[in-house]
């Protein structure tokens, strides 16, 4: 069983509305930084700066972190990750950074890659924003910019984003294993 | 695919999709190293213990830097100042040392096949840095990596090792692994010192270094292995010298862009000429630098998952 939490157009209205809210909060794009999450952060992150650009009429720095390196449970996965590439090439110290991700759900991913960024530098201050907020925290973490929230998730309850860049089409899915 | 073995023992047994996961998996952590804050937490709570029965430099230095740049703890043991000294056996330090809870233990040893018999009686994940002249995987996989990071694939190189083949360790595991790959590999060396039914490994064999170089894309020169006897296959260093020694009037032969590599440590003089070792063709250093980021990947590799 399937069910569309939003679709294209809906997430066009979300990234667009994420770009504004970004720019307002930090009153402009001064000192703004944008950091994708792989794999599908990379490419929302990429929306994001392109909607920006057009508001702002200026590119800003953006990169791509694997989190990898930084996560908390290596020694009990059953198989070995695969490490890719992490690449930020501007200087993050004293920048606003934008971490961008597709879900948000118990907060260990952000965790992971705030400890990552801290490792580069420091910056002033890092944000986070989600397409998708799907409740169940296991840590302190909130998110700053949220595209949608679907909180009554069980267990058996899955929410999948599929982007256009990989998947082939635009959609945020709610779907049951049973 | 994934990471299915406990032990790094050799490049023989390596499939070409392992070694290119261990290729790629050491091109990110290569990053860690040239950041200013040098250190992960990936393997925080490891125990990774270096136990050298011979001498190194590099080797052990380079297991100890990346065991640490991944966070984890390292202990290194030599046999100079250990209980190996007293007359304690191979299989009793290693269950010993087992007792202690490591997860990862680090072998060099004179005899061949040490490595192995560790492997079949523990239960920490045991690397090969070097087993008499049998294998040393981690020096090939890092001469792989140099090779791919300058020529960009490894398929289609054309390869001279020259040197003490017979005797090198570096030789065996650069052949076994280079083999997984579309390449020519040649070696040259004087007869005394090439192990017969070299051809049988799918490599050319030549004994003049000009033949040896000529068309080549990747040059790797060894030193004369003195501790394993090397010395005794040849009449004089110097006759030996003044036929393999690596001059840059041979490089010309070579192709355009031809990279000269080193496993070290360097006889300058007997098998490469400074201006050779120094000069721009020279990846000595690089191999070095690379030698951590794939010592990293290979902890990394066996430390994860359940294996």
């Amino acid at each position: 069983m399937e069910r569309v939490l939003l679709d294209d157009k809906a997430i066009e209205r979300s990234i667009s509305r994420i770009a504004h809210e970004i720019l307002e909060k930090n009153q402009g794009s001064k000192n703004l930084g944008l950091i994708g999450i792989r794999t599908r952060g990379i490419f929302l992150a990429k929306r994001i700066r392109d909607k920006i650009g057009e508001i702002e009429g200026r590119v800003l720095p953006f990169g791509i972190l694997d989190i990898t390196m930084y996560r908390d449970d290596i020694a009990r996965m059953k198989a070995t990750l695969k490490v890719k590439k992490t690449d930020i090439p501007f200087d993050v110290n004293n920048m606003t950074i934008v971490l961008v991700d597709d879900v948000l759900y118990t907060g260990r991913t952000t965790r992971a890659a705030i400890d990552a960024i801290m490792d580069l530098g420091r910056p002033k201050r890092i944000q986070l924003a989600v397409l998708v907020d799907r409740g169940s925290r296991e840590l302190p973490i909130q998110p700053d910019y949220t595209g949608t929230r679907y909180s009554a998730v069980t267990e058996e309850e899955e929410v999948s984003v599929r982007l256009q860049e990989m998947d082939g089409q635009d959609a945020v899915l709610l779907s049951k294993t049973l | 695919m994934n990471w299915a073995r406990k032990d790094l023992l050799g490049t023989r047994e390596l499939s070409r999709e392992e070694i290119l996961l261990l290729l790629d998996t050491a091109d990110s952590f290569r990053d860690v190293s040239r950041r200013d804050i040098k250190k992960v937490p990936t393997l925080r709570g490891k125990t990774v213990i270096t136990l050298f029965y011979e001498p190194s430099t590099r080797t052990r230095v380079s297991f100890e830097i990346a065991a640490k740049r991944l966070s984890a703890d390292t202990i290194n043991i030599s046999t100079s100042s250990s209980s190996v000294a007293k007359g304690e056996t191979l299989k009793d330090t290693g269950r010993n040392l087992e007792s202690m809870r490591p997860d990862v233990i680090v072998i060099r040893h004179s005899m061949p096949g040490a490595p192995h018999m560790l492997a079949n009686i523990l239960d920490s994940s045991i690397i090969n840095a070097g087993d008499g002249s049998h294998e040393h995987p981690t020096q090939a996989l890092l001469d792989l990596f140099t090779m791919r990071e300058k020529k960009e694939t490894l398929d289609g190189l054309k390869v001279a090792i020259v040197g003490d083949i017979v005797h090198s360790r570096v030789a065996r595991s650069n052949i076994f692994a280079l083999k997984k790959f579309d390449t020519e590999v040649t070696c040259c060396a004087p007869p005394t010192m090439l192990p017969p039914r070299l051809e049988e490994l799918g490599v050319k064999v030549a004994h003049r270094l000009e033949e040896a170089v000529a068309g080549k894309d990747v040059i790797m020169m060894l030193r004369i292995q003195k501790e394993r006897g090397g010395t005794s296959s040849i009449p004089s260093i110097r006759e030996y010298s003044s036929l393999y020694c690596l001059q840059e009037a041979h490089l010309k032969e070579a192709r355009k862009n031809v990279i000269i590599m080193h496993p070290g440590p360097l006889n300058r003089g007997t098998e490469i000429s400074d201006e050779v070792a120094d000069g721009p063709y020279s990846v000595i250093l690089n191999q070095v630098e690379n030698g951590v980021a794939v010592r990293m990947a290979v902890l990394y590799l066996l430390s994860g998952g359940e294996g």
